[in-house]
């Protein structure tokens, strides 16, 4: 899977603020394997990552990550683990280049406790610009490629996954708005959906109503 | 930086402890014949297992003093390239039941003084690990740095990993299966029949009488290369190109691959003199094996108590042991929260995939290998 930005170690220390020492993580188009090795590193935690592009995979057995080379459209997740067999199941900027997002949440949340999705918004600012004035499909920085020809084919806003999670009885359990530098701005706080570029939920599903 | 190992000389180790097998009979001594390159390391922790398939045998590496000797593996065998001989002490042997060396049907029976031929006990790939066991000891190995094996070798490193887990620190298992199917089986059958209805294969004493069934090995021999090979890759290889331009009309030789399947069915009968009770052997062992059937045909309770790292290896374009085999004992391992890596590499070579050179293939194999070695380079 394609990942958007090329430094992605920011982001890795947020997500890893949100891990528990010791857990059982799964990462979804783990690419070289950067994270794991990360949260291996820093919080001890064990399991697996699966990665589609054999260069990545190359990659992250140089690390040493335990891989599994794995086409995440294909269900293999739910194929390969049992349910709630993580404590976290992790997708870093990569929801928006699956056939369907809103399954594979459900994926996610089967086999994860918990889950921590990171993806562009689509309702930034600039983007919105782009499409008001220009008339075009934003090209930038965070969406560097052109409409013809891009792996980001369910781009989505934060109001959209906020959405879909009201949908699925998914809890955000935390969200985390930044900048493309990773960097959060006091500014966003109060207009995440214009402001934010990037955004980390974390989320679960809701308790079973009785 | 990639060369051979250069000249290599296989040896026998010659076992006096008798070896149980597993269809019940004893083998009161044996020969194990390998090959062995690179330098044991002084805590002996670089030692790795090659296990072969089918039709292979020990020579796995470098080359004899002749011609077109090259070992079956030198691909990926040798200083700098992925099991490197400079930082691994590599040993293959011939599997019992063999002919190349080491005790099968084709050996005398020192007990006998005769021709062991269709005598030799039904061998199984616990036989084969529990004899290799043997000759670890005999090197001084304490543990394997990894057994790494393709096809049928691939099922020997499984049974290694389930039999002796404290004496391998890592399981390379690439294009196997956690068992054969049926339609394997079916395959293995055709080939059997196709020896044992030879006129010369004389109830498996055909050393005695003087000749071999030449014929049905050469048949069993292109039988088993077919599901070795893709369709795709006929296709692109031989289509449907004519040997002399035109079609005939007759029963000779027309299509390429007709001549190229005869000449593979030839040279396995006669110049290779591969012995036809060995391969009615080797397709049993295959046939037999089936882990799971132990432990309520669960893979997963089978594999419970491994304990080595496995890397597991499939090809997209192997219909014989296909990627969806191997996912099986990915998904067995991950059962049991082991340490797992699993590559499903693009080709479209079939089966034999796993001895060609591929980019990826090498890619992956080469990056694991260095891990083990960086463990064990750590230590000293």
């Amino acid at each position: 899977m394609d990942r958007l930005t090329s430094d992605l170690t920011p982001e890795f220390e947020l997500i890893a603020d949100w891990i528990a020492p010791n857990a059982r993580v799964l990462d979804l188009g783990c690419g070289d394997g950067k994270l794991l090795a990360h949260l291996q590193r820093t919080r001890q935690t064990t399991g697996y990552g699966m990665e589609l592009d054999p260069k990545k995979v190359v990659g992250a057995v140089e690390r040493g990550i335990n891989v599994i080379q794995s086409n995440l459209n294909s269900h293999d997740i739910c194929h390969y683990f049992d349910q709630d067999s993580f404590d976290y199941v992790i997708m870093t900027q990569a929801l928006q280049v699956v056939s369907r997002p809103d399954r594979m949440l459900d994926e996610m949340l089967s086999v994860g406790k918990q889950s921590i999705i990171t993806f562009p918004n689509f309702a930034h600012w600039r983007n919105r610009a782009q499409l008001f004035f220009g008339g075009k499909m934003p090209q930038n920085t965070s969406l560097p490629n052109p409409w013809y020809n891009t792996p980001n084919i369910h781009l989505c806003t934060f109001s959209d996954f906020e959405n879909l999670c009201e949908e699925k009885d998914i809890e955000v359990v935390a969200r985390t708005v930044v900048n493309s530098k990773h960097q959060p701005t006091f500014a966003m706080r109060f207009a995440p959906n214009w402001l934010g570029e990037i955004a980390l939920y974390q989320v679960q599903r809701k308790p079973e109503k009785i | 930086m990639s060369e051979s190992i250069g000249l290599v000389a296989p040896e026998t180790l010659h076992v006096t402890t008798p070896l149980d097998m597993v269809c019940g009979a004893r083998l009161p001594q044996y020969d194990l014949t390998y090959e062995t390159y690179g330098q044991l390391n002084a805590d002996a922790s670089n030692a790795v297992l090659i296990c072969h398939a089918l039709s292979g045998n020990h020579h796995v590496a470098g080359h004899y003093d002749e011609e077109k000797s090259q070992g079956w593996w030198d691909q990926y065998i040798g200083p700098g390239k992925p099991i490197d001989t400079n930082r691994f002490f590599v040993v293959c042997s011939n599997n019992l039941g063999g002919c190349h060396g080491s005790s099968g049907p084709a050996s005398i029976n020192p007990e006998t003084g005769d021709v062991f031929g269709p005598d030799f006990p039904i061998v199984t790939c616990k036989d084969w690990v529990n004899s290799q066991n043997v000759l670890r000891d005999y090197l001084g190995i304490d543990a394997w740095a990894a057994v790494i094996g393709g096809s049928m070798g691939g099922m020997q490193v499984m049974q290694w990993a389930m039999d002796y887990p404290d004496r391998l620190r890592h399981a390379l298992v690439i294009a196997a299966a956690p068992k054969l199917s049926a339609q394997n089986i079916a395959f293995n059958e055709v080939a059997r029949r196709a020896i044992m209805t030879d006129p010369e294969f004389h109830h498996g004493r055909f050393i005695e009488a003087g000749t071999t069934p030449k014929r049905g090995l050469a048949l069993a021999r292109m039988l088993g290369h077919l599901t070795y090979l893709s369709d795709d890759m006929m296709g692109s290889k031989f289509g449907r190109e004519l040997r002399e331009g035109k079609l005939k009309y007759n029963f000779d030789v027309e299509f390429q691959v007709e001549s190229y399947l005869r000449y593979q069915g030839e040279k396995f009968a006669t110049k290779q003199n591969f012995d036809a009770n060995t391969y009615l052997l080797m397709t049993k062992a295959l046939d037999y094996f089936d882990p799971a059937a132990e432990f309520d045909n669960s893979l997963a309770k089978a594999l419970a108590q491994t304990t080595a790292k496995f890397l597991v290896i499939s090809f997209t374009s192997d219909w014989r042991f296909s990627p969806k085999r191997s996912q099986e004992i990915v998904k067995a391992l991950l059962d049991n929260d082991a340490d797992v890596t699993y590559a499903e590499i693009n080709s479209k070579h079939g089966h034999d995939a796993f001895l060609l050179p591929n980019a990826h293939y090498e890619g992956v194999f080469r990056a694991y290998m260095q891990r083990i070695a960086a463990e064990h380079e750590e230590v000293a």
